[in-house]
């Protein structure tokens, strides 16, 4: 990159603000998506968010395309580099700016981790709703990004449920202010749009986040079946029956044996777990809980516990959120995929992925929110066997056509990033996906902001009628292009 | 504002013969957007119809006025221009309702109070109450982003609605979101078109995520001593573990402020919450709660002539301050107030005055307290005299020129609605 660039750059974030070496350059090459990686020109930490328009406006002036980055613990490669662009690490600004208890509001920079907001406001008997399993590691900022979901989303509602405003630096440099703290501000939801817009229309630096009021009781049940079939049943018949679980989770044998193998959760070694959790009014939830037992036990449930304490219903989800990364106890590689489908059409799609797991050798351990059908299948694979990882690549993407084939999607919590781009056009024909980059237009015109992103081509705005400009330092032999 | 009202002229043959002749009919005076009539009712009975006149509409230049049944048709600023109104109601239909699934598609003409009969057949409904439900239509609902009392433990319309088909000046029929609750693939158009007011393109299709239908309802009623007691215990209820349905404040010069809570669920739990709630109420009377008391916000819009009605936005705890600036604002007035809010801060106020009164010093006077506030206040009703001289909508603030930009990109020859939205968009 062109040291006089490289130069105002620092001027802006400062000498520890601005990574080049290429050793540590390479800790930005990826994120949780680790096969792909992009080497980036260089990593800028700014500290403020005058600091990351500064960034922003020379990127605008120069034609450098830009990504932004929280913890990179996304698995869609939405924060993976582009080519002769840089990274904007927005982990410095990592402040919890207000809390306000009367009207549950909290005001955060997009560095703060999710768990630091229910930590923070705990004390007062108030959570931040969305909970990722990542949800220690992962930034709020990202969450915006990609309108993070986790368990508890089936009652809840995801990230943009709960985000009511945004300081947004565009892609020109300009600061602009969607929503607010107070509701139904006038005007177009552009907050709603940039939730969930992965990075592609600009940096958040400031979100007004909504809190929710604890529970007066939590119940967690877990409850034992043979088979996927007979707990997807019962999970029919708790929605049937018209309750709302705070969260309803399923996981297969495979993934039951990979939780037990790395975290001993005490789960029972059985065809089909089911995790149900009610939350609410203690008398409510007592008698829904009663009903939620005998559903199961109608549905074949060989054996219920429910949680007695906090801490067994703490171990329950442990065993659960770390279900991803339990498999790489039972398996050198595997591919986290998230695909929805209509939930009643979860035994039909879990059967036909038994059937594609059969035919390609490649073993799948599935754990889902059973509730609303986001499925995670976890293709197993080993790198040392020729052709496994093509065949286990195949096989994650063969499932994700099953799901749009069922009237579902492509990704329900992870994001379209790098890795499902060329999906979107499965799930959506060309009008949709361009009447859907005419907000990219109307956003970033110059496709700075993480370009090349969510869709398999980028439309093209009115400023570039067609005509691929090469970057001047490309033309200039400057940008290195890998 | 509104400087141009020059009416271009509808050649209607072709308009004939993509929506049948039967279908296209002159426009009335009954058909006038605050006092402009537009000279054709167009009605396509389809999707790709209703595409093709859009198209065709914006090749010649000609403005087009989405209506469902009109029932909020003055919502917004004076239209620039108003030649044509399309409307939906032939789109009428509950094309879906995935009941084991939980959601429904239903087309923007349908009546929400036939949507929710539909729905109720299966023991569901959309968690939502809206004005008017007999006679509003789900795409107008969802157009004017109208919200009731069921938002505060449901969500907005755009935390339920879950996929849409727009169909855009160019005639392009484009879908996003889907038929699962839980998909991130790609733009959140549902949420842009939310709240739109048809300004970027007709909604035609909407997917819903729906909830059950409850066992059992109560609510209670409470009268509080004052403004600043009944926003004490708006604050303590929210801040309680009571998951109620509605919370709903009520104000007027004669009376000291109401506030009613709803609860949901089995008859066992909602008894001990009642109970709880009771506990929390100390300083306020209970009082009998009738049964149409979450039709109060509604009963906003009947009375007496002239009146300005407005729609407000603070944080739930300024709702105490908002109601004493209110009457403050008004006290050397003769303008008679009643004000319905949510918990949530959202709320309506009419004011209802004489031939004589100054609404412009009125409006002004209700903005700057409420900008004092930090929240905003938008007018959906006054004189129409006075309208040609205000926003209706306030100050956008930073996003204005972004908005612009997303409406250019949508709609480039700006044929849909010109002038009523935000910043004369």
């Amino acid at each position: 990159m062109d040291t006089s660039i490289l130069e105002e750059f620092r001027s802006i974030v400062g000498r520890d603000g601005l990574i080049t070496e290429p050793e540590q350059l390479h800790t930005y090459e990826c994120d949780g998506l680790t096969n792909y990686r992009v080497l980036p020109l260089a990593v800028l930490l700014p500290d403020t968010t005058e600091e990351v328009q500064g960034v922003v406006r020379v990127c605008h002036r120069e034609r450098i395309p830009f990504v932004a980055r929280g913890s990179g613990t996304g698995l869609s490669g939405g924060a993976l580099p582009v080519r002769g662009g840089i990274v904007i690490g927005l982990s410095r600004l990592n402040r919890i700016l207000k809390v306000d208890i009367p009207n549950a509001r909290v005001v955060v920079e997009p560095g703060v981790m999710n768990l630091s907001v229910t930590q923070q406001v705990s004390p007062r008997g108030y959570f931040y709703a969305p909970d990722p399993s990542s949800q220690q590691v992962c930034s709020i900022g990202g969450n915006v990004a990609e309108n993070s979901g986790g368990a508890h989303c089936l009652k809840y509602g995801f990230t943009t449920t709960h985000v009511l405003g945004l300081e947004v630096v565009l892609p020109d440099g300009s600061l602009v202010h969607l929503g607010g703290k107070t509701l139904d501000r006038p005007g177009y939801d552009l907050a709603g749009v940039f939730v969930g817009s992965e990075g592609t229309l600009g940096i958040a630096t400031k979100i007004i986040l909504r809190i929710v009021k604890r529970p007066e009781v939590i119940q967690t049940l877990l409850a034992a079946f043979n088979s996927t079939n007979e707990a997807g049943a019962a999970v029919s018949g708790i929605i049937g029956a018209g309750m709302l679980p705070a969260a309803i989770e399923m996981m297969d044998n495979l993934a039951i044996q990979a939780a037990e193998a790395s975290v001993h959760a005490g789960y029972p070694n059985c065809g089909g777990l089911l995790l149900v959790e009610l939350d609410g009014p203690a008398a409510e939830v007592e008698l829904l809980m009663e009903q939620v037992k005998s559903i199961c036990n109608s549905c074949g449930a060989w054996e219920i516990r429910v949680a007695q304490s906090e801490a067994e219903r703490i171990a329950i989800w442990k065993g659960r959120k770390s279900a991803f990364a339990a498999v790489g106890r039972i398996s050198p590689n595997y591919i986290v995929q998230d695909g929805v489908v209509p939930r009643t059409a979860l035994p039909r799609i879990l059967s036909e992925i038994e059937r594609l797991s059969a035919a390609a050798g490649i073993r799948v351990a599935n754990v889902f929110h059973a509730g609303d059908g986001n499925l995670h299948p976890l293709v197993l694979f080993d790198r040392r066997i020729p052709g496994q990882e093509q065949s286990a690549t195949e096989l994650s993407f063969n499932i994700l056509e099953l799901c749009v084939k069922a009237g579902g999607s492509i990704t329900g919590e992870h994001g379209v990033g790098e890795e499902k781009k060329k999906f979107m056009s499965v799930m959506f024909a060309e009008p949709d996906l361009e009447t859907m980059q005419l907000v990219r237009c109307a956003f970033d015109p110059e496709h700075l902001s993480n370009p090349e992103k969510v869709f398999p081509r980028p439309r093209l705005c009115a400023e570039r009628q067609g005509i691929y400009e090469p970057h001047p330092l490309e033309v200039a032999g400057v940008a290195e292009y890998f | 504002m509104n400087n141009s009202r020059v009416q271009t002229e509808v050649p209607t043959a072709e308009l004939g013969a993509i929506v049948g002749a039967d279908h296209l009919r002159p426009a009335t005076s009954a058909d006038a957007v605050d006092g402009i009539q537009p000279q054709w009712i167009v009605e396509p009975g389809s999707e790709e119809e209703l595409a093709r006149v859009l198209q065709w509409a914006n090749s010649l230049g000609i403005h087009v006025v989405p209506r469902g049944q009109g029932t909020k048709l003055e919502w917004g600023n004076l239209p620039r221009h108003a030649e044509l109104v399309l409307s939906t109601l032939r789109l009428n239909r509950v094309v879906e309702h995935a009941w084991g699934d939980m959601t429904a598609t239903v087309e923007a003409g349908c009546l929400m109070g036939e949507f929710q009969k539909t729905l109720s057949e299966h023991g569901q409904r959309l968690a939502y109450d809206a004005l008017w439900p007999e006679r509003s239509t789900m795409g107008g609902i969802l157009a004017t982003n109208d919200s009731g009392s069921y938002r505060i433990r449901f969500g907005a319309l755009r935390d339920l609605i879950i996929g849409i088909t727009l169909a855009l000046p160019d005639g392009t029929l484009a879908k996003s979101g889907g038929k699962v609750v839980k998909n991130v693939a790609g733009y959140d158009l549902p949420k842009l078109a939310t709240g739109s007011l048809g300004t970027l393109g007709v909604i035609t299709q909407a997917i819903f995520r729906l909830h059950p239908l409850p066992q059992a309802v109560r609510s209670l009623s409470f009268s509080t001593p004052d403004s600043t007691s009944m926003n004490e215990l708006v604050l303590a209820v929210q801040d309680s573990k009571l998951a109620y349905t509605g919370l709903q404040i009520r104000a007027d010069s004669h009376d000291p402020p109401c506030i009613d809570v709803r609860f949901e669920g089995t008859p066992g739990g909602i008894d001990a919450q009642a109970r709880q709630l009771l506990s929390l109420t100390a300083k306020a009377q209970q009082v009998e709660s009738f049964p149409d008391v979450w039709n109060k916000r509604q009963a906003l819009w009947t009375g007496k002539e002239p009146n300005l009605l407005c729609k407000f936005s603070v944080l739930p705890s300024q709702l105490g301050a908002l109601c004493a600036a209110v009457f403050r604002a008004l006290e050397q007035s003769r303008l008679t107030p009643r004000l319905v809010a949510q918990g949530l801060g959202l709320g309506f106020l009419r004011l209802e005055g004489e031939d004589g009164s100054d609404w412009l010093a009125i409006i002004t006077r209700l903005r700057e307290e409420m900008n004092s506030l930090g929240g905003t206040l938008g007018v959906l009703h006054c004189p129409l005299a006075v309208k040609s001289h205000i926003d209706v909508w306030g100050p956008v603030g930073d996003s204005e020129g972004l908005m612009h930009r997303v409406k250019n990109q949508f709609d480039p020859a700006a044929i849909l609605n010109p002038g009523r939205f935000v910043g004369g968009i």
